[in-house]
């Protein structure tokens, strides 16, 4: 199994007929996800196509999730427009929806999130990398990719990753894959300071999950999200994991790229969030180069098992 | 996005926020008329930086105080005059200091007692935060760390906003009475409100005064913006001061890579915050110093590559650069010809390391090789930052 997606889930793009969201339905196509619809007001009842595939586009989401199956969306709309897309999404009461999105106002995602309390609907990012279910054919294809990652560096397998940022998650995921450690999924829960699914989210879900056998927790300056999946891992969780925390070097008050990557206070530092790793028993990756070498302590440490 | 204080008062007059008296200058011409509108009485001459520290800071010719009572219109203009065009070092602006452009004369207000008021994201709920102590006039964060139980915290639910059992809940919590309490409500919707409108990251207000005729102004300013909502906000983008930023990042946000200068000798050219931030650790690690943040973002182009060469060796303290990209989707290719280029076009002559993984690795790998620079390539983020730390050192 997988956590959040599997190769049979039936994914809507909205934001399809853009160019962003367009090549990436494409590259997910190829990699073999079951990518059934497209969405972009106006354009209902055109077809996106690539190659012999012919996508059909609805105007709205609840269209589209009712005459496909669609379960959950990737949003590649544009800032300004985000947050409705989001809500659309939740309000066609889908399972999952997944906010590729960059730059949307933090104010934007405030209300999204108090709009969302109580919906059945799970939100990943936004300005997140998205999510891939690693498949067994050849480079892992036949899996399920949802958002802008390399999907031919994964294999299938039984390594859970999370993270904020993109490349970085990559990196780790590559690191696994040379080593022949596949993974089960990897999610990138995005960089900004108001996101759907927290670190702490995806770890119990790992956690639960009888295929994932050792986690990857990627983090970074700012907020103390780290800090909370961190001890509630120490209480909860049985199975080998590693942490790496970006921006030790990064300076006080900036923000490095990521909205939430910002130092505000002594607790979100990068050596703040080491040492609770540390304290909970969380194999510190000491370099990004170390990720992967460091789940293996991890796990001969508790003598178990990754591949 | 930060403004400067005489720019944050202006718009807390917009929303009714009370303030001092106040007139900003830029040039010696403008000081007696700006300074004549506050009157025969004393005032207050301060520096218009955006960092803090402005009171206790130390201009460059010795000359002390970015923020100075005077007694008089004519000792007002006399310090004016030191300080305009002066360059200010506080704690918060490094050893370079920043040059002031603007002065801003206030009326001088007798204080009764300071407090300290701020609007800001709470990361863990996810809400808005109102955060009000008793002790103004000091560092917060001091505050907060020794005297804890004396925050307040007032979270909003961004459905219904902010409720006016809620502003009570401050004004109380700021032990206010009477005319005060009345005030301080007031004050608080209306920094909320303006908090809120404006796409703030932060307002604050430190110190917030209470005087003695009982009014309650604000006698700082501090406010930053969201940059993502920018884009709604036009009368905002036009308070950009962009003397106050570093010109390399001025350039760089043109090109949109975003760059952060830092002081060390070893440039990094990265796609994605994440891995740009843990290139900086790893050179550390290894024993190096970063010159700087750089992030091509996901999707590059030979263009922005070329950009951020030029960019980098603006940058007088490189000895090396380091390039590491993971091109996940961007074809390493299209990112070596980039570098090719840029390292012909700007006739590089110190070290250079890449690191180059992912789609089209080898043509990649390829295209370095044919060129016949002289460069060093690595197989993985250690190795990069061993070998230019070495090459540089």
């Amino acid at each position: 199994m997988s956590i959040l997606i599997t190769p049979e889930t039936r994914v809507l793009v909205q934001g399809i007929t853009g160019d962003f969201g367009g090549r990436h339905a494409k590259l997910s196509l190829d990699y073999g996800t079951q990518v059934v619809a497209g969405v972009t007001p106006g354009k209902g009842g055109q077809f996106f196509e690539h190659g012999d595939r012919k996508i059909p586009i609805f105007n709205t989401v609840a269209e589209a999730a009712k005459a496909t199956g669609a379960t959950a969306a990737a949003v590649f709309v544009p800032p300004p427009f985000a947050a409705d897309a989001i809500l659309e999404g939740v309000d066609a009461k889908l399972d999952l929806v997944v906010a590729i999105t960059e730059g949307i106002p933090i104010r934007d995602m405030v209300r999204v999130k108090r709009a969302m309390g109580g919906a059945k609907t799970r939100l990943v990012g936004p300005n997140c990398p998205g999510i891939v279910t690693p498949g067994t054919g050849d480079k892992s294809f036949g899996g399920c990719r949802i958002g802008i990652a390399p999907g031919y560096i994964h294999k299938k397998g039984h390594v859970g990753v999370v993270s904020r940022s993109g490349t970085l998650t990559y990196e780790a995921v590559y690191q696994l894959t040379v080593k022949d450690i596949g993974q089960s999924t990897c999610v990138g829960i995005g960089g900004d300071p108001v996101n759907g699914t927290s670190h702490l989210d995806v770890i119990k879900l790992f956690a639960a999950d009888p295929e994932t056998w050792g986690i990857i927790m990627i983090g970074e300056i700012g907020g103390s999200a780290e800090v909370e999946a961190a001890r509630w891992i120490k209480a909860n969780c049985t199975k080998p994991v590693a942490g790496f925390i970006a921006g030790a070097t990064a300076p006080a008050g900036r923000r490095m790229g990521h909205a939430g990557a910002i130092v505000g206070g002594a607790e979100d530092t990068a050596a703040a969030k080491i040492k609770v790793f540390q304290e909970c028993g969380i194999e510190v990756a000491v370099t990004p180069s170390d990720m992967a070498d460091a789940l293996i302590r991890a796990a001969q440490r508790l003598g178990a098992k990754l591949a | 996005m930060n403004i400067h204080e005489f720019q944050a008062k202006a718009l807390f007059e917009r929303f009714g926020i009370a303030v001092p008296r106040g007139v900003p200058a830029k040039s010696v011409n403008e000081f007696a008329s700006a300074v004549q509108t506050l009157g025969d009485g004393p005032s207050v001459v301060k520096a218009q930086i955006h960092a803090g520290g402005r009171g206790k800071g130390t201009f460059v010719d010795g000359y002390k105080g970015g923020v100075k009572l005077t007694k008089t219109p004519a000792e007002a203009i006399e310090v004016a005059r030191h300080m305009l065009g002066n360059t200010l070092v506080t704690l918060q602006t490094g050893p370079a200091g920043r040059k002031v452009n603007t002065v801003y004369f206030t009326e001088a207000v007798s204080i009764k007692k300071e407090y300290y008021l701020a609007v800001l994201l709470d990361r863990g709920s996810s809400r808005p935060v109102i955060i009000a102590s008793t002790e103004g006039g000091v560092e917060i964060e001091k505050v907060a760390h020794e005297t804890p139980e004396k925050i307040a915290k007032v979270f909003i639910d961004p459905a219904v906003g902010l409720q006016g059992f809620q502003t009570r809940q401050v004004a109380f919590a700021l032990g206010l009475k009477g005319e005060e309490f009345k005030a301080a409500c007031k004050l608080v919707e209306a920094l909320y409100k303006c908090w809120w409108e404006l796409d703030c990251s932060m307002v604050e207000i430190n110190p917030l005064i209470t005087t003695a005729d009982s009014r309650v102004l604000a006698l700082d300013a501090k406010v930053s913006f969201d940059d993502n909502a920018l884009f709604r906000h036009p009368e905002i983008v036009a308070l950009r001061d962009l003397n106050e930023e570093d010109p390399k990042e001025v350039e760089a946000s043109k090109f949109n890579l975003s760059y952060i200068a830092l002081d060390g000798n070893i440039a990094c050219l990265v796609n994605g915050a994440g891995l740009a931030m843990s290139t900086m650790d790893i050179i550390k690690h290894c024993g190096g110093n970063p010159a700087n943040f750089l992030d091509v973002g996901g999707g590059a182009s030979k263009d922005q590559v070329a950009a951020a060469f030029k960019i980098i060796l603006t940058d007088k303290n490189v000895k090396g650069i380091l390039v590491n990209i993971f091109g996940g989707i961007m074809d390493c290719n299209v990112i070596a010809t980039g570098i090719v280029a840029a390292v012909r076009e700007t006739a590089l002559t110190i070290p250079l390391v890449v690191r180059l993984e992912g789609n089209n690795v080898d043509a990649g790998k390829n295209t370095l090789a044919a060129s016949g620079l002289k460069l060093t390539t690595a197989t993985s983020m250690a190795d990069a930052a061993e070998k230019i730390v070495k090459l540089v050192s």
